[in-house]
């Protein structure tokens, strides 16, 4: 009998960093993406348990999920724990468009006092706590490739990286922390 | 690096991470089937390609993903303004170019800033 397909993360296996800078491949997660309407966001924060954010840049999180603001009309939601993000928006009830994108999407966590250095080698934001604060996001760019990007504490980031693209995002990070601890 | 006032993100934002989508404000004719040959040319190839002051529509592609419109000096490369989509057309002081126009490459670097 052949064998089974194995599941495998894009990053097992991944390290790098620096005396300044932690780079770790996040454990999987269940992600979606979500478009709906304003009247619509109150019905389907309930639903998923998590309040989505309505002001630029905003993330929220709770019961182990994570809603952040991508645009006017759309959110990425995050759940490390408490899956089943999809069934709870169809619950909601309420007009949306949800699409699982937990096997697109894998994360990077950037972690130390050169997490932000590291990600500006490849990212034109402004990372300055007063302009990014905790818990701020962003769908931006790291050098080729779109990323979205979420503080986490003042010095832990989550990259969120299409699998294709992981392996690039995670060398141009690691090449980052090196001159980030220069 | 040029940065860019996204009026969704209510911020400015580096140029890498916009596209530029033609000119602005062209309305799509109500009755598209019935005007003329020459009119839907008009309407669908023939752009202004103005020197100076221009409205284009600029689309946050890898940030909020929307597109809005903005007032931008094609000589200067300056944007002036940007605003949502779907607001009328925001009237700036037809001032012309910016900057004394001129059509050589050494002359503009005289004045390179």
């Amino acid at each position: 009998m052949a064998d089974l397909a194995n599941r495998t993360s894009p990053l097992s296996g991944f390290h790098g960093g620096s005396s300044t800078v932690r780079l770790e491949a996040a454990p999987p997660a269940e992600r979606i993406s979500l478009r709906a309407r304003a009247e619509d966001v109150a019905a389907l924060s309930s639903a998923l348990g998590v309040d989505l954010p309505v002001r630029p840049k905003a993330s929220a999180s709770a019961h182990g999920r994570s809603a952040l603001w991508l645009g006017p009309d759309e959110w990425l939601v995050i759940a490390e724990a408490n899956g089943g993000l999809m069934q709870a928006a169809k619950n909601s009830g309420a007009l949306h468009s949800a699409t699982d994108v937990s096997h697109r999407n894998t994360a990077i966590l950037v972690s130390g006092p050169g997490a932000a250095a590291a990600i500006n080698a490849g990212c034109p934001q402004d990372l300055s706590l007063k302009v990014f604060p905790v818990g701020a996001c962003s769908r931006t760019i790291l050098g080729k490739v779109e990323i979205v990007l979420l503080r986490t504490v003042e010095d832990a980031f989550r990259v969120e990286v299409w699998r294709s693209f992981s392996d690039y995002a995670f060398g141009l990070l690691a090449e980052g922390a090196q001159d980030a601890a220069v | 690096m040029l940065l860019i006032h996204c009026p969704y993100c209510e911020e400015d934002r580096s140029e890498l991470e916009f596209r530029w989508a033609g000119e602005a404000h062209i309305a799509r004719p109500e009755n598209i089937s019935a005007i003329s040959d020459e009119e839907f040319a008009e309407y669908f190839f023939l752009r202004n390609n103005e020197k100076g002051l221009t409205y284009e529509r600029w689309r946050h592609i890898h940030g909020c993903g929307r597109f809005f419109n903005a007032a931008r000096d094609t000589v200067s490369d300056r944007f002036l303004t940007t605003y949502k989509a779907g607001m009328p057309k925001q009237l700036l002081p037809e001032t012309g170019a910016s900057e004394k126009t001129v059509e050589t490459y050494e002359a503009t670097e005289g004045d390179a800033r």
